[in-house]
C-alpha cells in the first residue's frame, strides 16, 4: 500500500509538469490569449491537471490507509499535502476566471513544495499521544486549503509583478522581483543538491562539543562546508568543513542552507549571463496578454476566500484541538504564534484594501509578504525555532 | 450644526458628501472624475467633528490607518516574542536570568532584560492588544450608524453626477425606437437581485447583507476579547496541577474539597515493531527510538459529602470510573481532568529484616511507606524499630548534617531506633541506600535491605475555564461575520430613462468580474450598450496597454 501510494505521489508530480507545459502553450497560442474563451492548449491542461490531483488523492487516501491516520504529520506528509492543495485552490480559482497564465505559475510553485517535501525523511511515522484526535485532519486540512488558496494570491501577484515592473532601468523594484525569482532558483538548488548526494548516499560523521560542553555525534549528509562546534570528522576520505561553527548554530542546518543558496546562485548566474537579461525580464513575454485588473481582482479575491478558511482551521479549530490535547487553547508556541502573524498580515491586507492606493502594484507586494510568512512558518518555525509542532 | 438639504429636496446630516437619496455630489467632491463611494459618502462623526478631545480621541481610534498601523505593531511584537522560548518554555528548574544568558550569550540576556522572555503578558503588549479592541469597536461604530441609515434611505432615482461618476457607466441612444426593459428585469431577478422601480427607472440590489460582514466579525472580535480578559476575574479560571500515585486517593485541587480523584493505576505504553499492528512504523521506529503510544491513567472521581466537620474524615462518594488519555481529559462539573506529565517507578516501600550482625538471624520484618510511615514497627516478641527521622530526599547539607531537599522519595534515609531483648535502650542505625552509619558506637544488630516496591505516578492538570463558552462565541461571531463580508458582494445597478437615453451604472464593493458579468447577462437580449469599466480605461489610455480583460 505504502508502494503504490507513492507511485500515485510520483505520477501526479509527472502529470503537474505535463500540464505546465500544456499552459505554456495556451499561452503561446494567441487564439487563446486574446479572446475570453479557453483554447484547446488551455482546456487539456487544466484536464491533465485534475488528473494529477485526482492521483495526489489517491497518494493521499492509500498513504491514509497504510499509515492508519491522516498523512499530515511530519515535514513530508504536511509539505506535500500543502502542495496538494496549492492545485485544488489552483483548479477553483481557474474555473472562476479562466486564466492559463495563473497554470503557468501556480503548478511549478507547487512542483517545487512537493519536490522540496521529498527531501525529508518519508518513512511513516506513528502518532504521538498528543497527535491521536479527529482534530489533526480536520484542523491541518482546514490550515492547509486556508493557506494554499492565500498562496494563489501570491502567484497572481507574481504574475502581476513580472508584468508591471519596468524592466528597462533598474530599481527597488526589480531588484526585490530578482530576489523572489532567486529564492525560487535556490529551492531548485535545495532539491539538486540533497537528491544529489542522497543518491550517492553521502555520510560524513562528526564528534563535537555542544553548548552544554557535551561531546555530541551528527551525521552531516552534504559535504561539510562549515562544521559544528570543535568538530572531528571521524570518517575518511570525506570534505573537511573550512570553518567549524560555534556552539550556538546548528552547523548541518546551516550547511544545507549555504550549499542551496550557493547552486541557486549558480544557476540563477547561468541563467543571467546566457540570458543576458534579468530572470523576471525574461520571463515577462510569457504574461504580456494578461489583463493586471483581473490578475488583481484574483489576488484580492484569493485573500477573500482563504482569509475565512485559514481562520478557521488555523486558529479556531487549532484552539479547540489545543484546549483537548494541552488543556489551554492557546499557549503562546512559535507556530501558534506565527499563525496569529499570519493572520494578523492578512486583516491589514484587507484593511488596506479599503484605502485608496494600496491596489494593483502594492498590494500584490503585500502577497507576497504574506506567501513569506506563511512558508517562514512553514520552514522556518518548524526546522529552527523548537516548539510543540517541530517535526523534523 | 447645520444640515444638509439636497436639491432633490432630502435632508441630509451634516457632514454627508453624496446625497442618500438621490445621490447627488455635496460638498468639494465635484471635481473628481470617480466619486468615493466609500460608507456611500455618510455624515461620519470622525470626518465631520474634530475639536474636542473627545472628537480628537474618537477620530484616532476610528481611523484604518491607525488601525492598520496597530495590527503590524501587534504583529511585529508577537514575531519578536517567538525568537527565543518565552519562560515558560524554559526548563523549570533553570533560573530565567541565568539560562538565558548561558543558552544564548549576549543576545539571550539583553532579550531577558528587556523583558521579551515574557513578552505576551508585559504591559505594554496588552496596551496594544487592548488599543486594537477600542480601535475595533470605535471604527465600527463610526462607519455602521451612518452606512446603515443610508442604505436605508437610498432613492432609485440617482442623479445624473452619481450615475457618470460610478466606476460602471454606459449610455444607450434610444434614437427613437425604444427599449423594453422587462426583460432586463426579470434577467436581473433571476440572478436574484432584488427590484425597486420609481417612474421607469430601476435599482437593482442583491447582498447588501455583506455590507454588514466587517461589523457583525468586529463584535465577535471584541466578545473574543472580553472573554480573555474575564479570565483574571477570581472564580473563572482555574489551573492546578495534581500529582497522583498509583493506589492514592487526593483532593482535586481548586475545587474547595468537593471532589476527590483515586488513581487506578497508570499506563505507558510505547509502538512496538514486534507488534502486528505498528509493524508499518518499523523504518520511523528504528530511526527515533522509542516512540510513545499512550499516555493514560486509569481513576475513579468521588464526591465529597456535604457538610463534613473540618478534620474529620469525609465521606466519599463515587461518581465514576474513567480512563484519562491525552486528548481524552475528564470532564465533570466544569472541571476538566488532562493527562500532562507522568513518573514512572518512583519509590513506594522499603523492606528491611532487623537481624543479628554476627549470626546472620532475622528477628522478623517491617515495610515502610515512603509516603507515609509509621513511628514504630512491632517486630517478634520482645523486638521493635522506632524510626526516629525519616528522610524522603536526603542529602549531606554543608554541616554534614541530613537533610531533605523534597518530599518525594528519590532517595529515602532512615534512622533507626532498633529493641531487642538484649539491648533494651535500643541502638541507633542511620541508613540510607547502599550506606549505614552507626553513630553512636558498634551495634550489634542491623537492619537489613530486603528489597523495595515501586508506583507510577500520573500527573493532572485540572482546569475549569467558564470563559470558554464567551471565547467561543465570540469566535463563531467573527465566523459568521468574516464569511458574510467575504463571500457576498453587495452589488447595484441602477438603470435610469432619460429624454432619449438609457443610463446604467453599477457599483459593488468588491468583485468588479461579478457584477460586469451580472449586467452583460441581464442585457444580452437588448440592445443596450454593455457599460464599460472607467477605471480600466482610464488606465489603458495612460498606458496605451491592450486589454482583453
Amino acid at each position: 500500500m505504502a508502494e503504490l501510494s507513492s507511485n500515485f505521489l510520483y505520477a501526479a508530480f509527472i502529470l503537474y509538469l505535463i500540464a505546465t507545459f500544456l499552459f505554456g502553450g495556451s499561452i503561446k497560442d494567441k487564439r487563446g490569449a486574446e479572446e475570453k474563451k479557453q483554447n484547446k492548449w488551455a482546456k487539456l491542461g487544466i484536464m491533465i491537471t485534475i488528473l494529477g490531483f485526482a492521483s495526489q488523492i489517491g497518494y493521499f487516501n492509500t498513504r491514509w490507509i497504510a499509515a492508519g491516520h491522516a498523512p499530515v504529520s511530519n515535514l513530508f506528509e504536511f509539505t506535500t499535502f500543502f502542495g496538494m492543495m496549492l492545485v485544488g485552490a489552483f483548479i477553483l480559482i481557474y474555473f472562476l476566471y479562466k486564466l492559463p497564465a495563473l497554470g503557468l505559475f501556480a503548478l511549478p510553485i507547487a512542483l517545487l513544495i512537493i519536490a522540496y517535501a521529498s527531501m525529508f525523511p518519508t518513512e511513516i511515522s506513528p502518532l504521538i499521544p498528543a497527535l491521536q484526535s479527529d482534530w489533526l485532519h480536520i484542523h491541518v486540512t482546514t490550515a492547509a486549503a486556508g493557506q494554499s488558496i492565500l498562496a494563489i494570491s501570491f502567484i497572481a501577484a507574481i504574475i502581476y509583478l513580472v508584468k508591471s515592473v519596468d524592466q528597462s532601468q533598474s530599481s527597488k523594484r526589480t531588484f526585490w522581483l530578482e530576489i523572489i525569482m532567486y529564492t525560487l532558483v535556490s529551492t531548485i538548488g535545495f532539491v539538486i543538491i540533497t537528491s544529489t548526494f542522497a543518491a550517492m548516499d553521502y555520510k560524513a560523521n562528526f564528534d563535537w562539543v555542544d553548548k552544554h560542553d557535551e561531546l555530541a555525534k551528527q551525521e552531516f549528509n552534504l559535504p561539510a562546508l562549515v562544521g559544528p562546534h570543535e568538530g572531528e570528522l571521524t570518517d575518511t576520505e570525506r570534505f573537511e568543513p573550512l570553518v567549524n561553527m560555534p556552539a550556538i548554530i546548528n552547523a548541518k542546518k546551516l550547511n544545507t542552507v549555504i550549499w542551496s543558496m550557493g547552486i541557486g546562485l549558480v544557476l540563477y548566474g547561468l541563467i543571467r549571463l546566457i540570458s543576458r537579461k534579468r530572470v523576471a525580464a525574461l520571463i515577462k513575454p510569457i504574461v504580456k496578454n494578461v489583463n493586471l485588473n483581473l490578475l488583481d481582482e484574483i489576488s484580492y479575491r484569493s485573500v477573500l476566500i482563504g482569509f475565512p478558511i485559514f481562520t478557521l482551521g488555523a486558529l479556531i479549530f487549532a484552539m479547540i484541538w489545543a484546549q483537548v490535547a494541552w488543556t489551554r487553547f492557546w499557549g503562546w508556541d512559535p507556530k501558534e504564534v506565527w499563525a496569529l502573524v499570519t493572520w494578523l498580515f492578512y486583516a491589514a491586507f484587507l484593511h488596506l484594501r479599503m484605502s485608496k492606493g494600496w491596489q494593483g502594484e502594492k498590494s500584490a507586494w503585500l502577497a507576497v509578504i504574506g506567501f513569506a510568512i506563511m512558508i517562514f512558518n512553514l520552514i522556518f518555525v518548524n526546522l529552527v525555532i523548537a516548539g510543540l509542532h517541530s517535526y523534523a | 450644526m447645520n444640515e444638509v438639504k439636497c436639491d432633490c429636496g432630502h435632508v441630509n446630516p451634516f457632514g454627508t458628501k453624496i446625497c442618500s437619496k438621490c445621490g447627488m455630489v455635496l460638498g468639494n467632491e465635484k471635481e473628481n472624475k470617480l466619486i468615493d463611494m466609500r460608507y456611500e459618502g455618510s455624515a461620519r462623526r470622525s470626518q465631520t467633528y474634530k475639536k474636542t478631545i473627545i472628537d480628537k480621541i474618537w477620530n484616532f481610534f476610528s481611523s484604518v490607518k491607525v488601525g492598520v498601523t496597530l495590527i503590524v505593531i501587534a504583529l511585529v511584537a508577537s514575531a519578536i516574542g517567538t525568537i527565543l522560548p518565552q519562560e515558560m518554555y524554559i526548563p523549570s528548574t533553570a533560573t530565567p536570568a541565568e539560562h538565558y544568558e548561558l543558552e544564548y550569550g549576549w543576545f539571550g540576556k539583553v532579550y531577558y532584560e528587556l523583558g521579551f522572555h515574557n513578552l505576551y503578558s508585559s504591559w505594554w503588549y496588552l496596551i496594544i492588544i487592548g488599543m486594537l479592541g477600542i480601535s475595533l469597536l470605535i471604527a465600527s461604530i463610526d462607519r455602521f450608524f451612518p452606512l446603515y441609515r443610508s442604505l436605508k434611505k437610498q432613492g432609485v432615482t440617482r442623479h445624473d453626477g452619481f450615475m457618470k461618476r460610478q466606476r460602471i457607466y454606459g449610455v444607450t441612444k434610444l434614437d427613437e425606437q425604444d427599449i423594453d426593459l422587462e426583460d432586463v428585469k426579470k434577467r436581473l431577478k433571476k440572478q436574484r437581485y432584488h427590484i425597486r422601480e420609481e417612474s421607469g427607472n430601476i435599482l437593482a440590489e442583491k447582498g447588501r447583507f455583506s455590507r454588514w460582514g466587517p461589523y457583525v466579525n468586529h463584535i465577535g472580535l471584541i466578545i473574543f476579547l472580553i472573554g480573555a480578559l474575564l479570565r483574571s476575574v477570581p472564580g473563572m479560571y482555574i489551573d492546578k496541577v495534581l500529582w497522583l500515585r498509583e493506589g492514592e486517593t487526593k483532593e482535586i485541587p481548586g475545587t474547595n474539597g468537593e471532589y476527590y480523584l483515586q488513581n487506578n493505576g497508570f499506563t505507558l505504553e510505547v509502538y512496538d515493531k514486534e507488534n502486528k499492528e505498528d509493524e508499518q512504523y518499523s523504518a520511523a521506529i528504528d530511526k527515533t527510538g522509542t516512540i510513545a503510544k499512550t499516555y493514560q491513567s486509569d481513576v475513579t472521581l468521588y464526591e465529597a459529602q456535604r457538610e463534613t466537620i473540618p478534620g474529620e474524615k469525609v465521606d466519599l462518594n463515587k461518581l465514576k470510573d474513567f480512563k484519562i488519555k491525552v486528548n481524552e481529559p475528564l470532564k465533570h462539573d466544569h472541571y476538566a481532568l488532562y493527562q500532562v506529565d507522568y513518573k514512572l517507578d518512583e519509590l513506594s516501600t522499603m523492606a528491611f529484616n532487623l537481624i543479628n550482625k554476627k549470626t546472620e538471624e532475622n528477628y522478623g520484618s517491617l515495610k515502610v511507606d515512603l509516603n507515609n510511615p509509621q513511628k514504630k514497627y512491632e517486630l517478634n516478641k520482645g523486638y521493635s524499630v522506632d524510626l526516629i527521622s525519616y528522610f524522603p530526599d536526603f542529602e549531606f547539607d554543608e554541616k554534614g548534617q541530613p537533610r531533605t531537599i523534597s518530599k518525594i522519595p528519590n532517595n529515602p534515609a532512615f534512622i533507626f531506633k532498633m529493641y531487642t531483648p538484649d539491648k533494651p535502650d535500643g541502638e541507633v542505625s542511620f541508613v540510607a541506600i547502599k550506606e549505614t552509619v552507626e553513630p553512636l558506637g558498634e551495634n550489634t544488630y542491623k537492619m537489613a535491605f530486603n528489597g523495595v516496591e515501586t508506583k507510577d505516578v500520573t500527573a493532572l492538570t485540572v482546569r475549569k475555564d467558564l470563559t470558554l463558552w464567551i471565547l467561543f462565541t465570540g469566535g463563531i461571531i467573527f465566523m459568521v461575520g468574516v464569511v458574510q463580508g467575504s463571500y457576498w458582494n453587495h452589488r447595484r445597478i441602477w438603470i435610469k430613462r432619460k429624454n432619449e437615453e438609457i443610463l446604467i451604472s453599477g457599483h459593488t464593493n468588491k468583485n468588479w468580474h461579478g457584477i460586469k458579468r451580472d449586467i452583460k447577462h441581464a442585457i444580452e437580449s437588448t440592445s443596450l450598450c454593455e457599460p464599460s469599466d472607467q477605471l480600466e480605461e482610464e488606465k489603458s489610455s495612460t498606458k496605451g496597454e491592450v486589454l482583453n480583460g
